[in-house]
């Protein structure tokens, strides 16, 4: 059985040895261009001149496109139709495209990008929440509101309150292969697109915007990204689409790829957040009410922002059952680059934000804070969703019923596991005989919902082909950036089939193949596309097994498909050998499977119903020093137990648990997104902007998955696992905050803690 | 421009290239060896890194700032090179294949060429010698498991690169000079013309900023240049001596701490002690500790020598006290009784420019403190000394009572600015602790994040 097997990457060898080719590697034609473009060196106002004649004249260039020279849509938004590929006058964010150069080699048109010079009409641009609020800038007619209960009454009637405010940033993808795409133009008016996207369905459709033509004309073609996390679901679009106009129009391949600073400069980056707080509790530490304020910072276009908005107040909640609830979310409209989809898609600001109001309480109770966390815990659910426990079954603030809960045990678990009891003490012990180093400690819970919120996304296709000789053609819409999708969905097919892995061929994601996908995002991938993929390889199973019954005179249900050899009563044979038998007997070894995630109804207006299929779970301990002369840190130790159900292949899904560990830890502390009060951004290379380093991931890292199986028919009881441990970083924001809470103050702590943030809080609270 | 070099074992020639070309550009778009990756293009991520064997051994170096010239003489192993010629993959790509160490890849050739370099020279410590490679995917433990478990295994032959015949250069696009009298008189000849010794800030005028550098002459076949010579008082090194060798050689283990965190490997490997000085960056790191122990810089012009204190030749933002045609030659570094503290504060702790370096070699007789120097980074337009704070301490007792008193003195010194990397306040109060950090570190507080375990 191929399932459950910790297999390596697909591509690992391909990997080690410099032959996997990124989009960047695929050998193009003689005769290919390269493209780049002329960027706006202000946030806001109009252009009043665009003198490009230096630029037409620089060595090796071949054309220049501005807005006019674009032959149909002017468009490369994947939401609200509000993001020209090229600037039609009004200038909206420090790095909008103006003008895209065409020249013979990249170095030639990087070069040749610089020379244009724009005038401007200079408007003061919009940068700040409250520059935002102040102007009523924003997406949506006003801020959405989701609650549960009489928030005000449970406020006024609770023993205690607390209230607070809480800065969180904003974080650049840094997927070590920047943005590219490729673009062929074929002898009837098509056009093949390469590109590092996850989402080969959107580019396909706005190239064809783009260039006039139905979408059948266009054929997307990508095989690997080198790293996505949210950063190619929209963001590859303007590269495919300036590709594929110049391509067009010059009758050239044409080849474009973001210097690292202008990727930086141009793409959207997570929401950055401000949230409010106003929470009410008893002496116990048991959540009455509690009311968030999200200031969402969203940048220029609309993108992706109202479903990331929109997700973070679906996680405010986590893991606690809260009696009542308010999240009101304001989606501001600012002069940067626009906000975009990232790993956990608000849902990790929106936790941030409940995780920090179970420390606050706990500080004002002078409780542990892992004991308020527990006090307020959903109830565990069964494997058949009946109640364990006593405790009723909690209900989100948007009205899920929360029936699959495994958060008690599983925090109980690590909670033994990592020896937290005495580790707290250690370092309240540590803590009163060290004057300057200061250690944290915290444990906190991550209960994430999977699905698209947008209902209509939960959906995949696939096509299985199996050839005469038995091999197999995998082929499904799901795009792999790193996280092993493929090779969890071929070993589906494998299992499907009885066959080894090696008789499966991974293919490229093909629009040509599967269309009207959805981005592989949402960590949807394995879910949607693994259920796909076993439907299509069901279907030719079925067809092979009627087929060998009528031939061996037995029942189909009698054939059996196991280790590479089918079995029909007595006769037994290769799967190669039946696969020729059905062949001869023309029968079909091509199917196409579909797959639509059941169960799921969401409005997102009124903030009401069932948005998600299942929840993921999982939790982690962290413990940090501070030095308080400086605020310089280190992750002494991290601890997780991860649910990723009954895993498809743990080896790849433990990768998951430490990449986003490490991620999302680095979200909170050293990245930082540094704007100018002119929005012009200053971090935009990896010299200013610090993702972690090898050093920087704790020195004893545990991490474990949860033995447990998915309550909800997912595609062999496994559960996504893509952007849940993400969040596991929160654990190393609040053991810092821990860290400097000796004093009697709060240590309101804002996100990233860099050792200036850390320094500043030392100073504020003790 | 004609250059000879070994690739992947083959001896290579190349010309009509100009002599700006990177490394990484030509092996893609010439060679068609695209398992070298961009990555930043500034010498950050080294997802280019490549393996360089010259006449001191195999070092990693990022490729992506690598001029076509600076590899005339040499050996260059890329990632296509590091599994046997046939096909038997390298222990640490068996290793990074079993622990699961490459997610989506991109960043991998760069890690392998790392860690088969690593594994060649037989260097453990891998969280520093993978400092300048950066994956977004693992969180790093899957890749640094693998190079453990690789260690043990013996480096195959074929990793072992010999060094091309040397070919006689006969080139005008740019100097590549023998000796630092050669150099003294192409500096003369070409005032305006540019110095690339490891290119590891020159790389970035060219890749970022598309800079024409004009008339330039490498310095990488200048021995003397490259020499590091003792005396009973000092220690000089040579303009071209790397930060690597910078490192090894100076006898301060806190400066040794603090090299260990400047750039990475690959920058290390290929940037200058005499570069980090002369490019007169008010955030070089090497400055403030050569400061602090009194080092003395020798200049060069034609045949004109001169020496002056370090911290002298750092006039203003970006301006320094050299005349044109005139050059940085060596550095002389004092020894001292180890007294020497450092401290290079950074959002990250590894691979990070520093918002501050602080340096302090504070002497103290009988309790009371005499001839302290104290110099930071980060907190001007130079590289500069704290004279006042010196002269608030000097003749008082080494005590936390007298060092507040006099710590205002610093405020005098330093008006920081705030930038992304740092606020001026931040940058002031921290530059204030280091000196009682300085301070609290002679009375043996542990005051050190990395000194910690749990």
């Amino acid at each position: 059985m191929s399932v459950a097997k910790p297999l390596p990457h697909d591509a690992a060898r391909l990997h080690v040895t410099g032959a996997a080719r990124y989009t960047d590697d695929v050998p193009t034609p003689k005769g290919t261009l390269h493209l780049a473009f002329g960027l706006s060196r202000v946030a806001r106002g109009r252009l009043t001149d665009l003198d490009l004649s230096a630029v037409r004249a620089a060595p090796g260039v071949v054309d220049v496109l501005t807005a006019e020279d674009l032959p149909a849509a002017n468009d490369v938004s994947p939401s609200a139709h509000d993001e020209p590929l090229l600037s039609e006058g009004s200038v909206h964010y420090l790095g909008q495209p103006l003008f895209a150069v065409v020249a013979e080699t990249h170095l030639a048109a990087r070069y040749a990008a610089t020379l244009g010079k724009a005038s401007y009409e200079e408007e003061t641009p919009i940068l700040t929440i409250e520059e935002a609020l102040a102007a009523d800038s924003r997406f949506e007619e006003g801020p959405r509101v989701y609650s549960k209960g009489d928030v005000a009454e449970a406020l006024t009637d609770a023993p205690h309150r607390v209230s607070g405010s809480l800065t969180l940033g904003g974080q650049e993808h840094f997927y070590l292969e920047g943005q590219a795409a490729v673009a062929l133009p074929q002898d009837s008016g098509d056009m093949i697109v390469h590109c590092s996207t996850q989402h080969p369905t959107e580019i396909q459709h706005k190239v064809a915007e783009a260039l006039g033509v139905p979408f059948a004309f266009v054929r997307v073609e990508v095989r690997r990204m080198g790293g996505g996390f949210g950063g190619k679901e929209s963001q590859g679009n303007a590269l495919a689409v300036a590709c594929a106009v110049a391509a067009a129009r010059t009758g050239r391949p044409c080849k474009m790829r973001y210097d690292r600073d202008d990727d930086m400069i141009i793409t959207g980056k997570r929401h950055d957040f401000r949230i409010d707080y106003e929470v009410g509790f008893d002496d116990a530490g048991r959540l009455l009410g509690v009311d968030f304020t999200h200031y969402v910072r969203c940048g220029w276009a609309m993108d992706l922002s109202l479903p990331v908005a929109d997700r973070a107040m679906l996680h405010s909640d986590n893991a606690y059952n809260l009696p009542t609830a308010r999240i009101t979310s304001h989606r501001l409209k600012t002069n940067m680059q626009s906000a975009t989809a990232f790993r956990g898609f608000g849902g990790p600001q929106g936790m941030v934000g409940i995780e920090r109001v179970m420390d606050h309480v706990a500080h004002y109770l002078s409780l542990d804070p892992l004991r308020v966390r527990q006090e307020n815990f959903y109830a565990s659910g069964g494997p058949l969703g009946e109640v364990r426990g006593t405790k009723k079954l909690g209900t989100t603030p948007y009205g899920m019923e929360v029936t699959d809960s495994v958060i008690a045990e599983l925090v109980e678990a690590l909670a033994k596991r990592s020896d937290y009891a005495a580790r707290r003490e250690a370092v309240a012990r540590w803590n009163a005989a060290n004057p300057v180093l200061k250690r944290g400690i915290a444990l906190t819970p991550v209960k994430f919902g999977i699905s698209f919120t947008l209902t209509h996304l939960n959906q995949a296709g696939a096509l299985v082909h199996v050839y005469a000789d038995g091999s197999i053609h995998l082929n499904h819409g799901g795009t792999e950036m790193g996280q092993g999708l493929f090779q969890k969905v071929a070993q589906v097919a494998a299992d499907r089939f009885g066959v080894g892995m090696e008789a499966v061929r991974i293919t490229a994601t093909d629009t040509a193949k599967v269309p009207n996908t959805s981005a592989t995002a949402a960590s949807s991938g394995s879910d949607l596309n693994g259920m796909a993929v076993k439907a299509a390889c069901d279907t030719i199973r079925d067809r092979m097994a009627e087929h060998l019954a009528q031939l061996y005179q037995t029942k189909p249900s009698a054939i059996s498909f196991t280790d590479g050899r089918v079995r029909a009563g007595q006769e037994e044979m290769s799967f190669g050998e039946a696969a020729a038998l059905c062949y001869q007997g023309r029968v079909s070894l091509s199917a196409t499977g579909f797959y639509k995630t059941p169960d799921i109804e969401w409005d997102r207006i009124k903030g009401h119903g069932r948005p998600f299929f299942y929840f993921a779970y999982g939790a982690s301990v962290s413990e940090v020093v501070v030095d308080t002369l400086t605020g310089e840190n280190r992750i002494l130790r991290t601890d997780i137990i991860h649910d990723a159900g009954r895993s498809l292949n743990p080896a790849l899904d433990k990768g998951q648990v430490e990449g986003a560990f490490v991620q999302g830890a680095g979200w909170l502390t050293m990245e930082e997104l540094v704007w100018d009060a002119k929005g012009a951004l200053k971090t935009h290379a990896p010299s200013t902007y610090k993702i972690p380093a090898a050093s920087d991931r704790p020195k004893i890292f545990n991490v474990s998955l949860w033995n447990g199986e998915n309550p909800s028919d997912t595609i062999y009881k496994s559960k996504a696992v893509g952007e849940p441990p993400f969040m596991h970083g929160i654990s190393v924001f609040l053991a810092l905050s821990d860290a400097l809470a000796s004093g009697n103050d709060y240590p309101a702590l804002d996100a990233p803690a860099t050792p200036e943030r850390l320094l500043k809080t030392w100073q504020q609270c003790s | 421009m004609e250059i000879t070099f070994r690739l992947n074992g083959d001896a290579v020639t190349v010309s009509d290239e100009t002599p700006t070309r990177t490394l990484l550009d030509w092996l893609r778009d010439n060679k068609g060896l695209t398992g070298t990756k961009e990555g930043c293009n500034e010498g950050d991520c080294g997802a280019c890194t490549v393996m360089v064997t010259d006449e001191s051994g195999p070092k990693a170096l990022n490729a992506c700032i690598l001029f076509l010239p600076q590899l005339h003489g040499k050996a260059v192993r890329t990632v296509e090179g590091v599994a046997a010629p046939d096909g038997t993959l390298h222990p640490v790509q068996q290793q990074m294949i079993k622990h699961h160490g490459s997610q989506c890849g991109f960043c991998t050739p760069g890690f392998i060429v790392s860690m088969a370099t690593d594994h060649l020279t037989g260097s453990t410590d891998h969280d520093t010698t993978l400092a300048g490679n950066l994956c977004r995917c693992t969180g790093y433990a899957p890749i640094i498991r693998a190079a453990k478990e690789a260690e043990r295994a013996a480096s195959p032959a074929h990793m072992k690169d010999t060094l091309p015949a040397p070919a006689v250069v006969t080139d005008t696009t740019h100097a590549l000079p023998k000796t630092s009298d050669e150099l003294a008189a192409w500096a003369l000849n070409h005032p305006e013309g540019t110095i690339v010794a490891g290119a590891t800030d020159v790389g970035l005028w060219v890749t970022k900023h598309h800079a024409e550098l004009g008339p330039m002459a490498f310095l990488h076949a200048c021995e003397d240049l490259k020499q590091i010579s003792e005396s009973d008082e000092a220690i000089t090194l040579g303009a071209a001596v790397t930060i690597s060798r910078t490192m090894a050689a100076l006898p301060y283990a806190e400066l040794r701490e603090m090299f260990r965190r400047y750039g990475s490997t690959q920058v290390r490997n290929a940037a200058t002690i005499g570069g980090n000085i002369a490019n007169g960056s008010p955030i070089g790191d090497s400055p403030p500790p050569l400061i602090a122990l009194g080092a003395t810089l020798h200049l060069r012009r034609g045949d004109v020598r001169r020496t002056l204190p370090l911290e002298d030749f750092f006039l203003e933002y970006k301006k320094q006290d050299r005349a044109p045609g005139e050059f940085v030659e060596a550095v002389s570094v004092p020894k001292r009784a180890d007294r020497l503290r450092v401290y290079k504060l950074s959002k990250r702790a590894d691979q990070d420019i520093s918002a501050v370096c602080g340096a302090l070699y504070v002497p103290v007789e009988d309790g009371i403190v005499r001839g302290a120097r104290i110099a930071f980074g980060g907190m001007a337009g130079t590289p500069k000394r704290g004279a006042h704070l010196e002269g608030a301490l000097e003749g008082e007792p080494w005590t936390l009572e007298a060092l507040d008193a006099a710590l205002p003195a610093l405020r005098e010194d330093f008006e920081p600015l705030s930038d992304m990397r740092a606020s001026a306040e931040y940058r002031m109060t921290t530059a204030e602790n280091m000196v009682r950090r300085a301070l609290m570190a002679d009375e043996g507080e542990l005051l050190s994040v990395a000194k910690v375990r749990a």
